[in-house]
């Protein structure tokens, strides 16, 4: 253990905590809201109505490709903000640091983080750090929760109804595989990306061209097959997307074929899935496709009114399926 | 995605749907999809709705996971808690219930359990902890059971002393013959498992045509070959003719490969074997011959292995057997789900009832 690496002192709130926080969190990170190091960040809201989110991440390996653990953090709840239709203002971090971490994995970290938050506008104003013992975390877990201000959006508030249109804001499954591939335990190199990205810019330009959309979510865990999913249960309508238009990269499509898994099923930390009003779709289409991370959007299907509660999936060779939820963790198979 | 996506052509699938309709004249056939592959094909790609009513297709016993008895588990869930064993395993045997537990939550109680994607990454994994007894979970049919012979080779050669395999290997002919021998079943054909006959070619089947008059067809896992393979045997059942034909000449040969039947040969012999389900079938499982005994681990490390408990409703025996569709079973939806599965059908991605689950629902 030596100076480059992260102590149980660096957590017990003497001067080896302190030196870390103004060394990289308040370097890093430094605004006014956060600058007076204060038990409480002060922060000033113009809307009356926020929306608030909180989300850990753990993934590992802490870098893969394309992106790392900082990144996801600030990517994954600026985005929940997103796609509840408000735009994202603060930020809080807490970290919770394997002990030997090594200062420098931290400081790629959290330089990670602010060019990410630069990249949106949020500000990170608040933040913890504990340090545990070796072997009591993985290298490192971050927390982060969002304040976002809700614009006013009038059909975000409209029921859905049959005929309503669904679209995806691009290619599904990278983050998924990237993180698969890059845990390094497959002996097969996919060249994969993580789709790692805001979908702030998405919903701020649907917003300022006034399209008439219902409901949005950013298909994480549990990929679009669950979102769809949660959007149908127990409501009066089901939904119906066509295979066939379902945006999928070859090597994505390749590796799931090579592995057993459904594409539908896999994380996604880029992506949004939209329902339009109906005759909205094209329009919102090709909004999206403006934009460098919506340029795969596509429409994928609608909401149907029988049968309701589910989702259904009109097959490439003409059949029909459910697909459901997501139970436990895909495993791949023995043949 | 290139040499896929032509196997799942709209045009052509409604062609050989429609005629399919054209020549199935019976009342009622029965075809049986032996392989959980196939299960899942079927049910992913809608085939179901594609085909007339008096088709019926019913799924087989040929999911791995399936087919292992508990015994089997409680054995490999007991390794796993011995001080110096580490129990590596394919992924899809971790949720598999035994009889008090199964192996993903022996691992949550203390269990050394490592899930891997190949046999030789066990391997690896023996060479890496030399201190630790490895003990690879050889499950599957002949599609897997050469990838074990190539390990077994690997470790001889290497001189790995602290590896070992768990032998659970199950041949599918045998299992297809008693299937065929039960007539509260009734099959009328036979589409056989697309890798498996790969491995073991076609002469293997030759008997359920010659014997017992079942035609038999090899089939691809692609929507076109399932589609063009029903309709091969359809043909053939309209006919009256038993013959064992093969769909899938771009990748099963006659004669299958050959290589992989030599492994197959010095490694193992067949032995009678307990199928979850379906009980003992003659001949249709493997053991390690003498000469490479030294490598298993039921004999070189003994363990106590609780007394094996079955579930009393759990009726994943008659799902195997193509005799119920899942949904008959009282379990089925309601105690029985994949979040948390009693059977082993509700466990694999290619059991009938997780298949069924998914893609039809409750």
């Amino acid at each position: 253990m030596n100076k480059n690496q992260i102590l149980l002192a660096h957590g017990d709130g003497g001067r080896l905590s302190r030196n870390l926080i103004e060394e990289i969190f308040a370097k890093a990170f430094a605004n006014p809201e956060l600058s007076p190091l204060a038990d409480s960040a002060l922060l000033s809201l113009s809307k009356k109505k926020i929306a608030f989110t909180t989300d850990s991440y753990t993934v590992k390996p802490i870098f893969f490709p394309e992106s790392d653990i900082g990144r996801l953090a600030v990517y994954g709840t600026v985005n929940d903000l997103a796609v509840m239709g408000a735009r994202p203002i603060y930020l809080s971090c807490g970290f919770i640091l394997e002990e030997g971490l090594e200062i420098e994995v931290l400081k790629r970290i959290v330089d990670s983080m602010k060019s990410a938050s630069e990249l949106v506008g949020v500000k990170l104003v608040t933040g913890d750090t504990k340090v545990v013992e070796k072997g009591s975390a993985d290298k490192i877990f971050i927390n982060t929760s969002g304040i976002g201000e809700l614009l006013e959006w009038r059909s975000m508030k409209k029921p859905l109804k049959p005929g309503d249109e669904i679209l995806v804001s691009g290619t599904i499954g990278e983050h998924g595989i990237a993180v698969l591939s890059a845990r390094g335990e497959l002996e097969l190199k996919i060249p994969v990306q993580s789709d790692c990205a805001p979908v702030w810019e998405l919903v701020s330009m649907l917003y300022q061209e006034k399209v008439e959309v219902k409901w949005m979510r950013d298909p994480t865990r549990g990929g679009v097959a669950t979102c769809l999913n949660e959007l149908v249960l127990g409501q009066k309508f089901g939904v119906m997307i066509a295979e066939s238009k379902i945006p999928v990269l070859d090597s994505v499509d390749s590796a799931c074929e090579i592995l057993g898994l459904d594409p539908l099923y896999l994380a996604n930390e880029g992506k949004m899935v939209c329902v339009v009003k109906k005759g909205e779709a094209e329009r919102a289409r090709e909004i999206m496709r403006k934009s460098q991370i919506g340029k795969n959007a596509v429409i994928i299907g609608e909401v149907i009114s029988e049968p309701a509660g589910k989702v259904l999936v009109s097959t490439k060779i003409g059949g029909t399926r459910i697909l459901g939820m997501l139970a436990g963790a895909p495993l791949p198979r023995i043949c | 995605m290139k040499f896929l996506e032509e196997f799942r052509d709209l045009d052509l699938a409604k062609k050989l749907a429609h005629k399919i309709k054209e020549t199935a004249h019976k009342d009622k056939i029965t075809l049986m999809e032996v392989c959980g592959t196939h299960t899942m094909a079927i049910h992913k790609f809608g085939i179901r709705g594609l085909l007339p009513e008096n088709i019926r297709l019913i799924s087989g016993p040929g999911c791995p996971v399936c087919v292992t008895p508990n015994q089997y588990l409680d054995r490999a869930i007991s390794l796993s808690f011995q001080k110096d064993v580490l129990v590596s395993t394919f992924g899809d045997m971790l949720r598999v219930p035994g009889s008090s537990m199964s192996l993903e939550s022996a691992r949550a109680k203390g269990g050394k359990v490592k899930m891997v994607y190949s046999p030789l990454d066990a391997l690896k994994l023996a060479r890496e902890n030399p201190g630790l007894k490895v003990v690879f979970l050889a499950v599957g049919f002949e599609t897997t059971s050469p990838g074990i012979c190539v390990t077994l080779e690997q470790a001889e050669k290497q001189k790995v002393k602290n590896f070992w395999v768990l032998v659970g290997h199950k041949l599918i002919p045998p299992a297809m013959e008693a299937l065929v021998k039960d007539k509260r079943i009734g099959i009328d054909g036979f589409i056989c498992p697309a890798h498996v006959s790969t491995i073991i070619g076609l002469a293997p089947y030759q008997f359920l045509a010659r014997d017992y008059g079942i035609p038999c067809l090899v089939a691809g896992f692609e929507p076109l070959d399932i589609l063009q393979g029903i309709l091969m045997l359809v043909e053939m059942i309209e006919r009256g003719e038993a013959k064992v034909k093969n769909q899938y000449q771009r990748v099963a040969s006659e004669n299958g490969n050959k290589n992989a039947q030599r492994l197959l040969e010095k490694f193992f012999e067949p032995v009678d074997s307990e199928w979850r389900g379906l009980g003992i079938i003659p001949r249709s499982g493997y053991q390690l011959r003498q000469g490479f005994e030294h490598r298993e681990a039921e004999k070189m490390i003994p363990v106590e292995v609780e007394e094996t408990r079955e579930h009393k409703a759990c009726r994943c025996g008659e799902v195997l057997q193509g005799l119920i569709e899942p949904k008959d079973c009282p379990l089925y939806g309601k105690v029985c789900t994949p979040e948390s599965p009693v059977g082993p059908c509700m466990v694999s991605s290619e059991g009938s009832c997780s298949a069924y689950y998914k893609y039809v629902g409750i």
